[in-house]
């Protein structure tokens, strides 16, 4: 049982972070899903520190609005100072959780929010992290009603504006022309990665939310032609990646988030391979038909 | 030298845009009839996409302002088509032919909702139009320039829209393409469509267009081509672009051996 929830949740986090992921790298923004889950951190404490408590509302709204401030300031330096994209995610990320470790450094050294935990996370402790109503009735651990609830919320998201992030991903000039919001897409999208990111982290960790967001959209750009079909290799990815790295670090009895974010490196580099190797022929074939 | 139209379907009045302070486009007005191909025509930086992408909404101007319909841009934004330069999208986006042909209709679909049958009809005529029908499961990544821009011109097309903004439509595509392009473009004006397209070969801008809006940061000249479009307006465009001048001079000799023409 403890397996099948440490599995489950793996596998809500990489399919969540899956399929954002897929539209950022479409949008040459993958750096921005990596900002975004270290920016959450001052967010999250100082939520802590308002609210006094570790509930998931005030922590998800504190890391949301960060998530969201820094991604504002990426564009803002990027606009208004002509700073190239990734030069002011390097600035922003960094000072957003330096100011985070030094919240928690200075006001809340005592309690068991820390830098390693906001890092490494521990996947481990999902099946003891327990659900309990009010009278006693034990519902399963909490992360993965949380989850599979962020889950849900991504999925809809995903499926009612696929045409819009779609196109503003692929065309922002010609959607602007349609009338079609490319700022409020691009918000919305970020919103989404922050609310996933800060939901998922206390359970996995920042590195693995980082490797989940990237890590199964590159495989799957690899491997197909069509967004759809992108988005479907991503999620069968993101399952196979939770439950072999679960067994992987059962095996070597190792860090699961880890072994988790090797397999998803393994994957891209085991595609990749394949795909040099069989590439000389699918050029060739690709050029004959252009030429013909 | 500014002609304006008797009943315009574009006007664009007392435009003045700027980036970071810097004025690149100073007090352009001119109006524009309907059913015409009007090129945008002008050395480089002379803002000649600027003004397209201002006219679209795309950038704030600092001042004046710009009527399609004698309407503001947002309230006809159904009835306006837009073509960015091919340049402007990663042609690697996985996407196929007839996915990009299908956004042209996205605006007529409206939010949260899916292209339907229709939609995919229509699309698939527009691909024949532009002769690209064979290529609609293709993978974007495998068009030539040719073939890109002869899809994003189905995907305006998709859009049935009145006024069509083309941003050098003719850059980098091959002859065949071209001769395609241009005639999709009259049968298109004959059908009472209005087209502007952004411009930078001289020669053939004279026989192409209709109307010409002579641009140089300022407004050159802007009018029938005949008239509009002189040695003495050309040379007031490009004059002092020493680079450009040999083209002029090819121009002005072509039209003093018209034998030579072609």
């Amino acid at each position: 049982m403890i397996a099948f929830w440490i599995i489950l949740t793996g596998a809500l986090v990489a399919v969540t972070c899956g399929l954002l992921g897929c539209f950022l790298i479409l949008r040459k923004m993958s750096m921005v899903g990596d900002a975004i889950s270290h920016a959450v951190l001052p967010g999250i404490v100082i939520a802590f520190l308002l609210s006094g408590s570790r509930e998931t509302l005030p922590m998800l709204l504190g890391a949301g609005a960060t998530g969201l401030l820094a991604t504002f300031l990426i564009e803002y330096f990027h606009r208004r100072a002509g700073l190239q994209t990734d030069a002011a995610i390097g600035v922003t990320f960094t000072f957003l959780f330096a100011v985070g470790i030094i919240l928690i450094s200075a006001f809340a050294g005592k309690v068991d929010i820390d830098q390693d935990c906001v890092l490494y996370g521990e996947i481990a402790y999902v099946p003891i992290d327990l659900w309990v109503t009010a009278n006693g009735t034990i519902m399963g651990p909490r992360p993965v009603y949380i989850l599979s609830v962020v889950l849900l919320v991504v999925s809809v998201f995903i499926k009612l504006g696929y045409k819009e992030l779609k196109l503003t991903s692929f065309d922002p000039a010609f959607a602007s022309a349609l009338g079609i919001s490319t700022a409020l897409w691009h918000y919305l999208l970020m919103a989404a990665v922050s609310f996933t990111t800060v939901s998922s982290f206390e359970s996995v960790g920042a590195i693995l939310v980082i490797a989940f967001l990237i890590g199964p959209p590159a495989t799957a750009y690899l491997l197909t032609h069509d967004l759809k079909h992108m988005l479907a290799i991503t999620v069968v990815l993101a399952i196979f990646i939770s439950f072999t790295g679960y067994w992987m670090a059962y095996w070597l009895n190792a860090s699961i988030a880890g072994c988790m974010a090797v397999i998803t490196g393994g994957c891209f580099v085991g595609v990749f391979s394949i795909r040099q190797l069989i590439k000389p022929k699918g050029s060739q074939a690709i050029t004959n038909e252009v030429m013909a | 030298m500014i002609i304006h139209a008797q009943q315009p379907i574009v006007e664009v009045h007392d435009l003045t845009v700027s980036y970071a302070r810097k004025p690149v486009l100073w007090g352009v007005d001119f109006t524009l009839p309907s059913g015409c191909i009007a090129g945008i025509v002008g050395p480089n930086g002379a803002g000649k996409s600027t003004l397209l992408k201002t006219i679209m909404g795309l950038i704030p101007p600092s001042s004046g302002y710009i009527k399609l319909f004698d309407r503001p841009v947002d309230e006809v934004r159904s009835r306006v088509s837009y073509v960015p330069q091919r340049e402007s999208v990663d042609w690697d986006f996985p996407v196929s032919v007839l996915d990009v042909v299908l956004m042209g209709r996205y605006g007529k679909v409206g939010l949260l909702r899916n292209t339907g049958a229709r939609d995919q009809a229509i699309a698939r005529d527009c691909l024949d139009k532009v002769g690209m029908a064979a290529f609609a499961k293709r993978q974007i990544s495998q068009l030539s320039g040719g073939q890109q821009q002869r899809v994003f011109l189905a995907r305006a097309l998709a859009q049935e829209s009145d006024i069509y903004f083309m941003d050098e439509p003719f850059a980098g595509v091959d002859a065949a393409t071209e001769q395609a392009i241009i005639g999709l473009l009259r049968e298109m004006a004959s059908a009472g469509k209005t087209i502007i397209v952004v411009h930078h070969d001289l020669q053939s801008a004279r026989t192409y267009f209709d109307w010409i809006i002579l641009l140089n940061m300022r407004l050159v000249a802007a009018g029938p081509t005949d008239q509009a479009f002189t040695d003495e307006t050309i040379q007031q465009a490009y004059g002092g672009r020493l680079n450009l001048l040999s083209q002029v001079g090819d121009v002005m000799e072509k039209r003093a051996f018209p034998s030579r023409e072609n």
